[in-house]
């Protein structure tokens, strides 16, 4: 019996899309965050009424998570479903709208934080109007990769489409319940939550850290699933810890939310749950961060020599450093010191630009030359100047975060030889000048490494294309790399 | 389990039917009981909801995105009852749509920022931080005090918050238009009506300036911030006895 092995028609020009989607948003993010990093060492930097801080960290937040990390989830799950399901991805108009509908959401929301119009809920800021329409959108991505699913012509669901459609299913679920909303007018922005005071801050952060947990990790571990093993060339390490860790993961993640609400008028009951929860986090999460790393037993010299790989494995060293220091700040007493710090925010970095930065640069420099069917990328060299200039800008970033933070938290705390509270708080905001300039210097470098990849992937996808061979193969771009 | 994991692996629906049951255990666990127990917010008395133009200081706050960098969440910490007052109880914030307890505080915490600070301060502090902090990281708030405050219909706003489970009365609706324009007015035929259905409002103009515009509101809200539970009387349950907040600092 002969067994097919030809490839299906996949459709990749919808891959192409959200691939170039997520180069451009990423590089708007990145320039945002930097801007306003400036801001807070320099706040002459707040210019007028709609440059301010206050509206501008909302579009940094949601242009790095949604529009980077979404478009860059779309992309990978578009692409990894089709190859790992061996169908063509179902619907070629439906998905084509996820695309522009995505697109369209993306700018409704930036549009409206920039002129005040916001929910003023942490990565939840997009108006009533909007939330709408990402709900069209967001439903026609689960119809799109279920269909997909159901097409496939391989017996079983690869793990990484478990991932997938984990976060594609519970960013639904989060997303309906957090934005429940009555507008004030049929034809105005505003619109009042149906939640309020302490059920609103437990439904916030319980969408707001499983955005986190849902979308930044098992997104993006789907996209660790299939790339990784695809560019070592192994397979997954072990199957068993992957069936562990996920069930435990998606089951744990969804209770960790209250640690951001610790010694708050939240019921203690409800913060110990929290807190129980988010240090028991660290065993799946770490399940994922072996599973990925072990994945290149017997092929560790491909570290050496790919600098695409060295990007996804040092992407799994951040996500296993951030993941522990996670459990660690949940711990009551931890918190206690750390919430309302800056150390928040460069525990937040260590995992966005370490993890999700780090894993989508890894996959795009792998998408690429595949998707324009090119021999390969343009240089190495520039992927691995990359990988060294960002890796710099993430340690100067979280150590600047994590000394200012700490710095901040014992400042808030002391207390002189007489029983007074020692310092005023603007002292704390001046202490934080040196960190926060450190931060935007860390920040420039990791910018200045996505501008060195767009330039490497812009000369790979205008360079000369890959030879087809007198066989039909293509030869460079996928192949060379199976 | 291993052996069995292959039916989810073989069928798509059942996968996702089996994640959606464990993503919303959790979430079932901890938000739904917080509907239901009376112990999720002890009663205070003096908390009600905001006067119409406190309403529109609120939505100012919210455009400019203030959550950003100032919580309203003080935790019974020793150094917090002290700095800020008597740490937060969920009652004074159960009329805010959404919260403002916030993650961050680049800024202090302005969940007892009421009083404490005159008009005057308010209004040169958000117009020029560093001219009074000179160590402010602050943006300038200049525009505030050239625009009117969207106060004209600001009773729509009050029905749909009391669609939602704000006790507005017909009469706070009623008054709503007159209310928010008189509450920047030094003097009114409105004020003893307003001052009753608002008990603790500060009545007065705000920015010295004759039309009322956004400074107005906003300094409005900050100056009601923290002032409306009565404390004093207030007994927190045994358990909580222990936490290190004194009167004292608390009243301060």
């Amino acid at each position: 019996m002969s067994v097919d092995t030809s490839k299906p028609d996949y459709n990749d020009e919808v891959v192409k899309l959200f691939t170039i989607a997520t180069i451009f948003w990423g590089i708007v993010g990145f320039t945002v965050g930097v801007f306003i990093a400036l801001q807070m060492a320099f706040p002459a930097l707040n210019v007028g009424e709609y440059l301010t801080f206050g509206r501008l960290r909302p579009l940094h937040t949601s242009a790095v998570i949604f529009a980077f990390g979404g478009n860059a989830l779309f992309a990978t799950s578009y692409f990894s479903v089709q190859r790992t399901c061996r169908t063509r991805l179902w619907n070629d108009s439906l998905s084509k709208f996820t695309f522009w509908g995505y697109q369209f959401f993306i700018v409704l929301a930036a549009i409206g934080y920039v002129t005040g119009v916001t929910q003023a809920k942490e990565y939840a800021e997009p108006e009533w109007y909007a939330d709408l329409w990402l709900t069209i959108v967001w439903v026609s991505y689960l119809v799109v990769f279920m269909m997909t699913l159901k097409n496939r012509e391989e017996p079983h669901i690869y793990v990484g489409n478990w991932f997938f459609l984990a976060f594609i299913v519970t960013v639904a679920v989060l997303h309906l319940v957090q934005n429940v909303s009555i507008p004030v007018s049929l034809f105005g922005a505003k619109s009042y939550p149906l939640w309020g005071g302490v059920q609103a801050a437990m439904i916030q952060w319980w969408y707001g850290h499983n955005a986190v947990g849902f979308f930044l990790t098992a997104g993006f571990l789907g996209i660790m699933y299939y790339f990784v093993p695809k560019r070592a060339n192994r397979p997954v390490y072990s199957y068993r810890l992957s069936i562990l860790h996920f069930w435990s993961l998606i089951f744990m993640y969804i209770w960790a939310g209250p640690h951001h609400l610790h010694y708050t008028a939240l019921p203690d009951w409800a913060q110990t749950l929290g807190a129980t929860f988010s240090v028991m986090l660290w065993m799946p999460s770490w399940g994922g961060m072996i599973n990925g790393i072990m994945t290149l037993s017997g092929a560790w010299h491909k570290l050496r020599e790919d600098p695409v790989l060295q990007f996804m494995i040092v992407s799994l060293a951040f996500y296993g450093m951030s993941t522990f220091e996670g459990p660690l700040m949940a711990i009551k007493t931890v918190n206690a010191l750390s919430h309302y710090t800056d150390w928040t925010i460069g525990h937040v970095h260590s995992g966005a630009l370490g993890w999700v930065g780090f894993i989508s640069f890894g996959a795009l420099y792998h998408l690429v030359p595949i998707l324009w069917k090119k021999e390969g990328l343009y240089s190495m060299r520039l992927v691995s100047i990359h990988l060294w200039i960002a890796t710099i800008g993430i340690v100067l970033y979280i150590v600047a975060m994590w000394f200012g933070g700490i710095t901040q938290g014992l400042m808030w705390r002391a207390y002189n030889e007489f029983g007074f509270l020692e310092y005023s708080f603007v002292e704390s905001v001046q202490a934080m000048h040196i960190p926060y300039i450190v931060r935007a210097l860390g920040g420039i470098l990791f910018l200045s490494g996505a501008l060195v990849m767009v330039y490497n992937l812009y000369r790979t996808i205008t360079g000369s294309p890959a030879k087809v061979t007198a066989s039909g193969n293509i030869s460079g771009g996928e192949t060379a790399h199976v | 389990m291993f052996k069995h994991h292959v039916k989810l692996e073989k069928n798509s629906v059942l996968l996702l039917v089996f994640t959606v049951i464990v993503i919303s255990i959790g979430g079932i666990i901890e938000i739904l009981p917080l509907f239901r127990m009376e112990t999720t917010i002890e009663p205070v008395k003096g908390v009600r909801p905001y006067a119409p133009l406190e309403l529109a200081g609120y939505n100012i706050y919210i455009r400019e995105g203030c959550y950003n960098c100032h919580s309203q969440q003080i935790r019974p910490l020793r150094d917090e009852v002290e700095r800020y007052g008597h740490y937060s109880l969920a009652a004074e914030s159960m009329y805010d749509h959404p919260f403002q307890w916030g993650s961050k505080r680049t800024g202090p915490d302005l969940a007892r920022v009421g009083g404490k600070y005159s008009d005057e301060w308010h209004v040169q502090h958000l117009r020029q931080p560093r001219s009074l902090v000179p160590e402010s990281i602050m943006p300038n708030y200049e525009h505030l005090m050239n625009r009117g405050a969207d106060i004209e219909n600001i009773a729509e706003d009050m029905k749909v918050l009391r669609i939602i489970g704000v006790p507005y009365s017909d009469e706070m609706i009623a008054n709503a238009r007159l209310d928010a324009y008189a509450q920047a007015a030094d003097e009114s035929d409105q004020h003893e009506g307003l001052a009753a259905r608002y008990p603790k409002a500060s009545l007065r103009n705000f920015d010295g300036q004759n039309t009322t515009t956004e400074m107005d509101a906003l300094v409005a809200y900050l100056q009601v911030l923290g002032t409306l539970a009565e404390l004093k009387n207030y007994h927190p349950a045994p358990a909580l006895i222990a936490a290190p907040a004194s009167e004292e600092a608390a009243n301060d």
